[in-house]
Parts: C-alpha cells; structure tokens; sequence
C-alpha cells in the first residue's frame, strides 16, 4: 500500500494536475502558488513569505497553507463549481472558478474570474503585486515649487521683478501720468499695482 | 480676478493626488496601533531544543496555532486554521515539526518549528465518526522514518513524521466500539487501544506498532456499566466509573488480561452525595474525580487498591505530567488563596512531598486558574527548576517561574463580543496629566529635524530620531479628552465576561474589569455576555458623573433564561451595580431619551413578549409615558422567517403590579414563504448615525430629496438550497431576494430579485441607502449592489418658498395602506473579494463624504469611497455629471491597494469593524477586530479642516521670517534708491 501511495503522490507533483478522485466520496483539489521572484520584493519586509500564504475553498469554507514548494490540496471536496481565493500580503491574485465534475473526473476547468482567462493547469500566479504606501518622491526643485510655499515666493518673485518690466514697457505718456500719480500718493501701495486697484 | 485664479492654481495643485486614504511607510504607526493576540490556549507543549530560543507551542480556542518566545511571550509565528477545522491535538515530531491534528481528526498537518511553514498536511479517512488522539512516541521507528500514531474516525494510522504517508492503517469497524484511550507502553512496540463496547463490555486490543497486525483482542463485561472518560493510572491499568456515577471501576490489563475491582465512592469518601465526575488527568498511579464540586484526589496502591490522597475545597488546577527521569514524573498544581495561588510542583508517587511550593500574588481580575501546563530546566546547580504556563479565567496567559510572573499575555482580547466607546475625563486642575510638555527650544529642534527630514538632509540617525519622537508624541497617549475627540476609551467586551478600557491613542490597557455577575453561581449556571450599551452619557445636565456602560448578559445559552443587568463606571472600571432580572432578555432596544441624570432610557423585551423599562426611576416613567404612542421595534424570527412589528399596549396584567412592565402588541407580520425564501441577513441604520441634509443636489441645479427614515430594514432572502456553500448550487435554482420594509407599518418599500445569486450577504444601510455584497453564481464572482431611496414627494419643492410650505410627507398618514412617493435607484458592480464584514464611516455632523470600508478575505480593511457605489453612475457621464463627481461606469470596482486601511497588516480573523465619529468633522475612527485588534484614524476626503500630522511649521516659520526680511531688504533698497533719484 505504502509504496502505491508514495508513487501516486509522485505522480500528483509531476503533472501539477488539479483534479483527482479522492479515496473518500468527495475529489481531490490539487494546484500551486507561484509567486514569481523579483516581483514586489521592495517596500515591506519579507513579502515572499510563502508560510502565511492561505489558499481559501468558497469564501472560507475550507482554509489551507501552502507546502514550501507552493503545491495545496483540498480534500473530499463535492462536485459542482468553487471558488478559490489566495490571500497573500504583497500581491493581487484572482479568485479562480474550478469545476469538478462527476462525469470525468480529472479533466482540468479552471478560470479566473477577474479576467476570464482559463487555466490549462491550477497554477496560481499574482496578477499584481500590491504597494499599500505612498512612495515618498525624493526632494526635488519641483516639488517645492508646486508646494503652496513655493507658490507664495513665486507669487511674489513675478511681482518684483516681471511687475517693472511691464511697467518699463508702458507707454512713456502713461508712465509719467502713472508716477504723478505715485508721487501725490507717497508710498507706493500694493493696492495700486493691481489692475482695476490703481484708477482711484 | 489674478487673485481667484491663484486660488484656483493652487487647488489644482493640492486635488491633483488621486487616491484618499494613502499613507508613507514612515507614518505607520502614527495615528493606528495593532495588536497580535491568539485566545485562550487549549493545549501547549514546550520545545525541547536545548540550543536556540526557547519556544512553547499552543493551540487555542480561537483555532490558532502559534510559537511563542518562552522568555518573552512574543509570537513568533501564528497560523489561523478555518472555522470548521477545529485543532483536536498537537504535539512536537522529531523535535522540529509540531504536529496538529484538526477537523474531528480528519487532517494532520505538519508544520516548520523555527518559522511556521507547512511541511505536509494528509488527509486521513475512517469508517464512522469517533474521538481522535495523537500520539507522537519518541522511539517508534519505522525504516528510519520516525512515526505518529493517530487514531480518528474509527481507524487507526501510522504515519511517517518525514512526509505524512501513511504507512500502515487498521480499523475497528465493531458498530458499537468507543474508543477511550490509545495507549503507547514505552520501551515496547505495541499499542494498546481500550475502548467501551455496548455500554457495557470493556474492549482492550493490542496492535503491532510495526505493521498494525492485531496481536489480542480481548474483552470483558461489566453490567454496571459506564459513564463519562476513563483516566489512565498506569500504561496497564485505568479507571473509569458506572453507570450511577457512584463506583469506580479500576481496570487493568496486564499481558493481554484484563482484571478488575470495584470500589463504591462512599467507602473512600464518607459524605459525598451527589454521582461523580471523573477529571482527565494523565499523572501516572492517581487520578482526580470531583462529586458536587468538590475535586478528590486518589491513589491506585498496587492492583486496584484506592486511597483518598487530598480532598480539597479550593479551586484547584493540576498540570499533566512531566517526566523528568527515567521512572520519575513531576506535576504541578495550582490552588487559590484569596489574592494569590499556591503553586506546588509533586512528584506522582509521592504526594506527601514538595518539589517546589511558591506564592504569586495575582491580579483579582484575572479569576481563577484553569489550565496548568509544567515544564521544567535545569539550573546551573544541576537541580530541577521548574515554570509553569497558566491560562486563566479571563483567558489570559501567564507564565510562571520561580514565584514570579515572567510575562502575560491578555488573550481575552482575541475574543471581543461587543464595542463601544466613553470620552475620557476633561482637562483641569488636579486631572492628572501625561507629561509636562516640552519647552520651545525643544520644540523648534524637533521641528528643525523635521524640517531636515522634509527636505531628504537627514542623515539616518535624525531619521530614526525624527521617527521615535513622532511615535512617543505623548499628545496621542494622554487620559484627558482633547480637541479633535481623537482620544477615546474603547470599552470592549470579550467573550470571558471580562471588560477592557483600551486607549484610542496607543492601545493599551487602561483598566480592566472581571465581571462579577458572569461569574458561575448556584442561579447562573453558564453565564454569557451579550451586548454593551452607552448607559450614561453626561454632557449637559450631569458633569459631575462620570459616564457609564450597560452589560446586558444572560444566564444559559437559549433565549429564555433570566438576564443580568451590570453597570460599570468607564473611568474608574469599576462596577456600580447589578441587577439579576426575574426576566428573560431576548432583545433591548436603546431609546432616544435620557432621564435627569442623564441615564439612557432601555426598553427590554423577555421572552413572554413583555417590555420592561429600565433605569426603574419614577422620572424615566414619566419621560416613557410621553412618548408611549411613539415607540414600535420589530423582531425577526429566523427560522419561521417571520418579521413582525411591535407597539406597546398597556401596563403588565400580571400577578404583580410592576409600574415598569408593559404588555405589547404585534402591529404586522411580513411572512416570507418557506419553500422559497429564508432570511439570511437583517441591517438597519445605525441609531447614532448623523444625516447632514435631505437635499442633493444633482448636475442641472436639480434637487433631489433623500427618503431618510430611521425605521428602514434591509432584509436579505436566498432560496433554502441555496443557503449552503458556493458550488452546492446551480444558478438556476438559486436566488437572492432584497427588501426594504419600513418597520413602523410593516410596508415593503423595495423588493428586487437577483436571480442566480446567493449568499453570504454582507450589507450595510447608511442615510438614504444600503449597499449588499453576494455571490453571483452565472459570472462565478461576488457582486455588491446599492439601493438608494428617495422622497418623490418633495421633488416639486424646487425653490425655498415652496420647500417651506410646500408639499412633503410629514402630513400624509402613517399606515400600510398609504403608500409613501419613493423612487429607488440600484446598480450592481462586480468585486473580487469575499467578505468578512462591511462598515461605512460616520462622522461628528455627517458632511463628509462616505467610505465603505470592506473586510475581505485576507483580513485587510479596504476604504471604498461610496462614489464608486452611485447608482447615477454612466458609462459616459456628460460635462455636468462629471462636474459633479460622478464617476464613469466600470464593470468592477477597483480595488487601489493604497487605500487598504490595514497596509501591510493582517487583522488576523476578522469579525467586525466599528466606526466612532471624532469631534473634528473630517474624521472617523475605525476599530476592526478579529483575533488581532487594529485601530487606525480615517479622513474619507482627507483632513480639510486640520493641518495634516506632518505639516512642517519650521518651513512655516521660515517662510514667514525669509517673508520679513525681503520686506525690509527690499524696503531700504527702494530707499535708497528714491534718495538716488531724488539726487538726480
């Protein structure tokens, strides 16, 4: 018995296949987590963590982990269509659609749900991997600029010197008039700079 | 017209960031806190590893596995196992594999020590149901192989520790045969499995350990009978009791033959009464039985002969053994004293003597000892020293050594049955304050390296500096109210009947309260908590109180059991009073009014339908008595799936004359036909829950007015096949039914069939709309849906003239037959997610805009702005619309992995979140609990009316200075340059 059974599950790893009738009355899920590497691994520690991977029969129903080399099975499951979903911290996966048929048991019919794709085999693979924080930009010109600082000193930059320029290129007539004015009212006021302000 | 397009430019600027809630990894921490918990522990087994840390491994009754540091009781790892996959056993294999055995023990896993990850997990079969036990014997060896013995479900296995094959499996298929003790003689390789047959036969087989052959089988039969466990004395001999509970039957079988002797209990014990109880031990030559609570202690002296040892009155906890040596096995007991436990370490074969005796003094609050678990290290003398593990009443764990306690562990905390929150103390003289603060130069440093942080001139060590300073900000921790309402008492109760106070700053405990009335008693046998009520809130009239909360518990797990009443101060933790009811409390509705004290007005329904108000003041009465045409509640009977409505009639025609007891009458019933519906959720409004205004206002200066009322129901029906499991059901004989009833008149509002739909059904109701996730069968994917209701009566109220006088639905009647003007919008959008429970954010005056916030299935919390849930949603929105912020149509709803309230965390076994307003409008404060707790702060359109945590005032301030001083440069410049002119 013993060696028919270890060739079996020699047989189950080879072929990564998803669908077998199991001893008791229900089948046998078979699949794999592949989380690739280099995908998300900047950012959080240890996102790879394959120990607190859980895969998750119909929202709950049946809850495993993974082995170290990714393969999960659910056991004495009933025909009909499930549900799979993978909950792994770091990483997007679609819940997958498989169907397990009394009538040819074995035959492979998954999908994911997210973008119906169909699956030759149950291999699980991230569709993203998943940043929770704000990358922090590093410090640049910009960045102050467009801060609410920056455009207060940017404000004020245009006034003291684009403010003249304009000024220079008035009209000589309206100038002199501009700094008659100036001169009955003393100090220069900010009042006066602005449009529609100066004509009173 | 400069000066509004400025404005404009910078508004550009400041809404251009896309998602809401977002958060720098640096931030972590700042305003959320997280706690790691595992519940109460139901079996531990200490690590043996002489090199390393040393790790003790626990399974709980939250279903966790978890390691944890023996010097410090930190988790090293944890793993969460499905709610049907119960943990029967676990145990070490081969010093680096914990074994755990689940599900009736129909799966073994086998599991990493050092780091928790699975190595195997085999699934094991067997002809009926049966108890399972799992054996790890330390010299069973098999080709090399190491081996587990696990019996469950009737069959016998031999498994390879390596890789979980079975590699040799037996049956006991006799109809009748009950298992009771699979027992491994050390040194040998055989295996005893005793068991009861036919009530009254006694069974003992002997089996192969190499191969499982049957080597003996023999039986004998007792016509007394049996009743309850057996306790193994010895590898050869156990003990068990009749039928009557009044002899004890000591049963040995020596070399294949059994042999027995029975002793009655009275000649041992001289006044015992009632029948006894044996207590599962597993110390070798005694055994424990308890009669009317009273445990007893008794020897087996050579074959069969009982004497009484130790019979006490305390509590008393006792350990399983521990063998030390070769023939010697150690235990430890553990007795209460008023304030402490005595804990003293015997050897089994000599109970006179102490190995070790200690006191620690212990916590009142933490109730009595329940678990013990021994183990032991050897000192630098080379003597025995020896620790004991403790789980307590409160479900909290201890570890114990040399008449200290190490560490604890509140795991109570992982078992939370209610929330909710009290305001701390006001600031004044003589309340005590956190810290005194900082002064200014301290304060202008921390904002300098803030500063230098801001502008990436940091080096690391301010990095670390800025980051502890912002972490310790003692602001957050202290126990006075403040400003915004950020610091608040969260008052938590757990399933062990015991009350936490956690502080909304840093999560720690505040006080904590064992209450006395869910304490076992003569009239309470098995109490339970139910529910937490804000009871006294003083705000205006009452200042000088302090606020209280309402613990509604009841005596046994049915409904009709009388109900306890306590009522605890939330600053002090301490309790007020209690009061045992001669009533049943099967539902309490919470009025909305308060008596002179500020007391919450409770109306309490038994089981005989009566109403009982509560406080019992001669002042709430006649608060009541105003408003006794006004009140109606509804009760839901699942299993008949019948919603009713309900009114008071008149005082109580009873025997006695209570003032405060009402008869009541049932005003309607929706009854949903049995053969095709049954109700799988019911969601109201939240009763607290602020609404700003009635009015929207919709893209062409359209009014739209919501329908908002705060006797809505949601109910949730799927067809009775299909209330199982996703995948037991095809879609054509499945569907998902949603009402929404008003339940003052028992109308149906909305009625909206989902076909090829079923559950769970999560929902959530808020102002004019509720929101409901399911399963879509056909698409194979869970869907949520919105309905929003809205009043058609008031459409044509356009401007202020006729929003005053004109039409509205206050005059109409209230009754069934008059139907209100309501139009309801809905739409329905895929998600990817299962949930766990939904939740909407509330805040001080409801003028933010609303987030869902979704607990999946990966334990996140994910912030859904309710945007994404408009029924006016189109695929192509027109100009107006999109002004209005409405979003085009999508298939899905997104899921922004930045808007995770959780972000990196898990809150392990998710049950509910709580969402509690701040006094400062833009922001709510979430509490999600499961077996781990997290609490975070959330601002649903960002902090518009607060400066956000790392606004940087140093660049404030500079800007301001550098501001001045170009005044004055540039002023004298222009001086001088006037005076040049004027030269000229």
């Amino acid at each position: 018995m013993a060696p028919i059974a270890r060739l079996l599950l020699l047989a189950l790893l080879s072929t990564a296949l998803t669908i077998s009738s199991g001893s008791g009355d229900g089948y046998t899920i078979n699949g794999r987590v592949k989380i690739p590497q280099g995908l998300g691994t900047k950012g959080f520690a240890l996102p790879g963590k394959t120990s607190n991977v859980k895969v998750i029969l119909n929202g709950g129903q049946i809850v495993t982990y993974l082995r170290p080399d990714g393969y999960f099975s659910f056991q004495n499951i009933p025909a009909g269509t499930h549900l799979i979903e993978v909950a792994a911290i770091g990483y997007f996966f679609s819940p997958v659609r498989v169907d397990v048929s009394a009538r040819n048991p074995g035959k492979v019919q998954a999908a994911l749900t997210e973008n119906r794709r169909g699956l030759s085999e149950l291999v699980l693979e991230p569709l993203r991997d998943e940043q929770y924080y704000e990358i922090r930009e590093p410090f640049s010109i910009m960045s102050v600029v467009k801060s609410p600082m920056g455009l207060m000193v940017g404000f004020m930059l245009v006034v003291v010197f684009l403010m003249p320029k304009l000024v220079e290129n008035m009209d000589p007539e309206e100038m002199r008039r501009a700094q008659e004015e100036m001169r009955n009212q003393g100090v220069p006021s900010l009042a006066s700079l602005l449009p529609g302000g100066g004509r009173n | 017209m400069a000066i509004r397009s400025f404005f404009l430019f910078i508004l550009f600027f400041s809404s251009s960031l896309s998602p809401v809630f977002s958060l720098y990894e640096d931030q972590v921490g700042l305003m959320d806190w997280h706690q790691q918990y595992i519940g109460k522990v139901k079996q531990a087994v200490f690590s043996s590893q002489r090199a390393g840390r040393k790790r003790v491994v626990v399974s709980t009754e939250e279903n966790v596995i978890a390691s944890l540091d023996l010097r410090h009781g930190e988790i090293f790892w944890r793993h969460l196992l499905g709610a049907d996959d119960v943990i029967d056993g676990i145990d070490i294999g081969l010093g680096k594999y914990v074994i755990t055995l689940s599900s009736g023990g129909s799966i073994l896993r086998s599991w990493n020590l050092p780091d928790g990850q699975m190595v195997w997990e085999s699934s094991l079969q067997g002809p009926k149901h049966s108890k399972s036990f799992l054996l790890v014997p330390t010299n069973l060896k098999f080709d090399k192989d190491n081996v587990l013995v696990v019996f469950s479900n009737g069959r016998l296995h031999a498994i390879s520790c390596i890789d979980g094959e079975v590699l040799w499996k037996k049956d006991f298929e006799a109809e009748s045969f009950e298992v009771q003790q699979v027992i491994l003689p050390p040194g040998s390789d055989l295996i005893h499995v005793v068991g009861f047959a036919a009530l009254s036969q006694f069974e003992m087989y002997q089996i192969n350990a190499k191969n499982g052959e049957l080597l003996k089988h023999e039986s004998a039969s007792f016509s007394s009978g049996f009743s309850g466990q057996v306790s193994l004395v010895s590898t050869e001999t156990v003990v068990a009791l009749d039928s009557t509970g009044s002899i004890l039957l000591t049963i040995s079988f020596q070399d294949g033959k059994i042999s027995s002797q029975q002793t009655p209990i009275s000649n041992l014990v001289e006044d015992s009464l009632g029948p006894a109880v044996i207590i599962p031990s597993s110390v070798s030559g005694i055994f424990a039985i308890k009669t009317d609570a009273v445990p007893i202690f008794i020897r087996v002296i050579g074959k069969g002969n009982l004497e009484v040892v130790e019979k006490t009155t305390h509590e008393i906890a006792v350990s399983d053994a521990l063998s030390i040596s070769e023939d010697q096995q150690a235990f430890a007991l553990i007795q209460h004293a008023s304030s402490e436990i005595h804990l003293t370490v015997k050897l089994a074969h000599d109970w006179d003597g102490n190995l070790l005796k200690e006191s620690v003094k212990m916590d009142r609050q933490r109730g009595l000892v329940h678990k013990v678990f021994i183990n032991n290290y050897i000192r630098t003398d080379r003597s025995y020293g020896f620790r004991v593990l403790i789980v307590m009443e409160d479900h909290s764990l201890l570890l114990l050594q040399q008449g200290e306690i190490v560490w604890s562990r509140e795991d109570g905390l992982a078992s939370i049955i209610d929330v909710t929150t009290s305001e701390l103390p006001v600031e004044r003289d003589g309340v005590s304050v956190a810290k005194v603060e900082h002064n200014l130069f301290e304060w202008l440093k921390g904002h300098m390296l803030k500063l230098k942080g801001t502008l990436m001139l940091a080096s690391p060590e301010d990095m670390a500096a800025i980051q502890s300073m912002r972490l310790k900000s003692s602001e957050k921790s202290k126990m006075t109210r403040d400003h915004n309402g950020f610091r608040k008492l969260l008052i938590v109760l757990t399933r062990a009947g015991k009350l936490f106070a956690l502080h909304t700053g840093d999560g720690r405990i505040v006080w904590s309260y064992l209450l006395r009335s869910l304490h076992k008693s003569e009239a309470c046998q098995s109490p339970i908590g139910l529910n937490l009520y804000q009871w006294q809130v003083p705000h205006h009239h009452a200042m000088d109180e302090n606020p209280s909360v309402l613990v509604v518990s009841r005596c046994g797990p049915s409904s009709d059991t009388s109900g306890v009443l306590s009522f605890v101060d939330t600053y002090t933790g301490k309790e007020l009073s209690s009061l045992s009811l001669d009533h049943a409390v099967v539902q309490v509705i919470p009025l909305p009014y308060t008596d002179s004290t500020e007391q919450r007005l409770h109306l309490l329904i038994d089981a005989d339908k009566h109403a009982h108000l509560y406080p019992k003041t001669s002042g709430a009465l006649s608060i009541f008595k105003r408003e006794f045409s006004n009140i109606y509640w509804y009760s839901v009977e699942d299993q008949n799936g019948i919603i009713k409505g309900h009114a008071l009639k008149c005082k109580c025609t009873g025997e006695v004359a209570d003032e405060f007891c009402f008869d009541t009458r049932d005003l309607w019933s929706v009854v949903f036909p049995s053969e095709s519906e049954k109700t799988i959720a019911t969601v109201t409004r939240k009763l607290n829950e602020v609404v700003h205004t009635q009015a929207k206002v919709v893209a062409d200066q359209d009014v739209m007015y919501k329908y908002i009322s705060r006797n809505l129901l949601f109910v949730a029906t799927v067809a009775p096949k299909g209330s199982g499991e996703i995948g037991s059901v095809t879609p054509e004989e499945s569907w998902l039914v949603a009402y929404l009833i008003d339940t003052v008149t028992g109308l149906i509002l909305h009625r909206v069939t989902h076909h090829g739909s079923q559950g769970p059904v999560h929902a959530v109701f808020s102002e004019n709309w509720v929101v409901y996730h399911y399963f879509n069968l056909r698409a194979h994917r869970y869907e949520m849906s919105v309905i929003e209701i809205y009043d058609q009566s008031r459409a044509d109220n356009k401007d202020v003239w006729k929003l005053v006088l004109g039409k509205h639905n206050l005059t109409s009647p209230i009754s069934l037959f008059s139907r209100p003007e309501v139009i309801t919008k809905s739409q329905s959008y895929f998600f990817t997610h299962s949930l766990k429970a939904i939740a909407v954010t509330s805040t001080a005056k409801g003028i933010t805009s609303k987030q869902l916030l979704l607990g999946t299935i990966g334990d996140q919390v994910l912030a859904l702005d309710k945007r994404f849930l408009d029924p006016r949603r189109t695929v192509n929105p027109t100009q107006l619309e999109k002004e209005e912020g409405i979003i085009p149509l999508t298939e899905s709803l997104p899921i922004i992995p930045q808007s995770y309230v959780t972000h990196a965390l898990r809150v392990e076994g998710l049950r509910g979140i709580i969402t509690v307003p701040a006094k400062l409008e833009s922001t709510t404060l979430v509490f999600a609990h499961g077996v781990d707790l997290f609490f975070t702060q959330l601002a649903p359109s960002r902090t518009y009316d607060s400066l956000t945590e790392d606004f940087s005032y140093a660049l404030l301030l500079i800007t301001i200075v550098a501001l001045v001083a170009a005044i004055f440069v540039t002023w004298r410049l222009s001086e001088r340059k006037e005076l040049q002119e004027k030269w000229r």
